[in-house]
């Protein structure tokens, strides 16, 4: 089952650890605010999306597992 | 009956419609009995009907309903009559004249999916729509086996009527957006699956299930059948709402209002999510979505908003997009900082202090701030800003070159509410 990244935009407050540890999926705009590409990860990244959302301070980064019908 | 008006049959020169004259305008209330197990036949009438929603989205009635029927919990009805897109009046003309027939549709879809209560929300600055809806509820009573309904104030605001910041109200929270999944219809009010409906919406649903889908279907298009409350604003003789067939012309609801003063300018379709149609197309304007799609907007919740010829309109643009910003719930980091900037933009290409190449930095602008909230306002304003700036593209450019325009002196025209203020931001931009 592919797994993606997913933000909470409301609890997200720009300290930007995501984009330090997942730079293949995230990087920052011109406010800190991360941008996420949000194509299914490889198995490879997925232990890194799981160590960036666990190091996100408001907790705003998510790994979601595709949810059914999308 | 298959003729106009059909929501707006039979109201009185004064005052709303009271019970008695709903019921010999429009006849009982037809209850069906309870299916268990076994959908209600309301949601297949719904579908054949062919309804959408009438709060600005324009998703399938019968597919919502479905949607929360799906689950196994008792769900809750919210009839969404907060209408904060200030353009728009005509839910709190429909809930202060004809109460019973929203009131009527929240019964019916309440009985379909076997909920137990039913909330009207009404903005708070239109306390007779709230005085109406809580008169009329008084007025019908408990004795019918009627499924109790209260009502809710919603606190003004652009977005107070989005749905997830209803079920944030509803439970006790600020009416602000959440961070959704779970949708409302999974989860919402009293964490229970949730249907809110636009109050029109649902006054259609009470007219569907008295007179049938083919009744419904002999006005409108094959795509987006019936009828729809408009509300029509600027230089017309009489401005206020209109019940219209899908897929009539915009000259004759101009016609209706009394006519035009002069060539207006252009036409905002939509409220301030929607967009401009301009001034020279205004004629061959037919208002349903499938015309309407081919000038990159929709009819919405039903706002027609004209411009007159002596409007600036880069102007109006500026202040609109400033409100825009300002009415944001300050929660989500791009959505602050990407319409606040698009605001700062606009304001100073139309004092001509503009610096740069601002159609790049608009392009970029756009990009950052749409698609990136937890709800749809970031979208709507960046159309609205967009649909703007293509429409007025001459304006634009002058007001680049040469700064402030006489007509830019001239009373704004575009309705914003009283007393409009900077709203208190929870998140502050982030200083250029």
């Amino acid at each position: 089952m592919s797994q993606r990244v997913r933000l909470n935009p409301i609890a997200c407050e720009a300290h930007g650890m995501c984009a330090e540890l997942l730079p293949e999926r995230i990087t920052l705009d011109e406010w800190g605010y991360p941008l996420i590409d949000d194509e299914p990860l490889p198995h490879a990244l997925v232990s890194h999306a799981k160590r960036a959302a666990a190091a996100c301070p408001t907790f705003a980064l998510l790994i979601e597992r595709e949810r059914e019908g999308k | 009956m298959s003729s106009l008006p059909r929501l707006l049959a039979g109201i009185p020169a004064r005052g709303a419609l009271d019970l008695d004259g709903h019921l010999r305008t429009h006849g009982d209330l037809p209850h069906e009995r309870r299916h268990r197990r076994r959908e209600s036949p309301l949601i297949e009438l719904i579908e054949h009907a062919g309804l959408r929603g009438h709060g600005g989205a324009g998703f399938p009635t019968a597919r919502k309903l479905r949607a929360v029927g799906a689950s196994r919990r008792r769900p809750i009805v919210v009839v969404n009559a907060a209408e904060g897109e200030p353009a728009s009046l005509k839910d709190k003309t429909l809930c202060q004249l004809a109460p019973h027939l929203v009131l009527d549709g929240a019964q019916l879809v309440a009985e379909a999916l076997g909920a137990d209560e039913v909330i009207v929300c009404v903005c708070e600055t239109a306390p007779d729509s709230a005085e109406s809806v809580a008169l009329a509820i008084n007025e019908r009573g408990s004795s019918q086996g009627h499924v109790a309904a209260r009502l809710s104030s919603v606190p003004s605001g652009y977005i107070s009527g989005q749905e997830s910041a209803l079920v944030n109200h509803l439970s006790g929270g600020p009416a602000l957006p959440k961070f959704t999944p779970p949708m409302p219809f999974e989860q919402g009010v009293k964490r229970r699956p949730t249907l809110i409906n636009n109050a029109e919406t649902l006054a259609h649903v009470a007219l569907i299930a008295r007179h049938g889908s083919a009744w419904f279907r002999e006005l409108g298009t094959a795509s987006q059948p019936g009828s729809a409350l408009v509300t029509l604003g600027g230089p017309v003789a009489h401005a206020g709402v209109y019940e219209i067939e899908h897929g009539s012309s915009l000259s004759s609801l101009l016609d209706a209002a009394g006519g035009v003063d002069g060539q207006p300018r252009a036409a905002l379709l939509g409220g301030y999510a929607g967009a401009w149609i301009d001034g020279t197309l205004l004629r061959g304007v037919a208002l349903a979505d499938e015309h309407l799609a081919v000038h990159g907007g929709s009819l919405g919740a039903g706002v027609v908003a004209l411009l007159s010829e002596d409007a600036c309109a880069v102007a109006e643009t500026a202040r609109i997009a400033r409100w825009l910003s300002d009415q944001g719930a300050g929660q989500c980091g791009p959505c602050v900082n990407g319409l606040g900037a698009l605001a700062s933009t606009i304001e100073e290409i139309a004092a001509g202090e503009a610096q740069g190449n601002t159609g790049r930095r608009i392009e970029r602008l756009t990009s950052l701030t749409r698609r990136r909230g937890a709800c749809g306002h970031p979208d709507g304003a960046v159309r609205f800003i967009l649909s703007s700036l293509q429409t007025f593209s001459e304006d634009f450019a002058d007001h680049a070159r040469h700064g402030r325009c006489d007509a830019c002196e001239r009373p704004a025209e575009l309705p914003l509410p009283l007393g409009v203020g900077a709203g208190a931001s929870r998140r502050r931009a982030v200083p250029a």
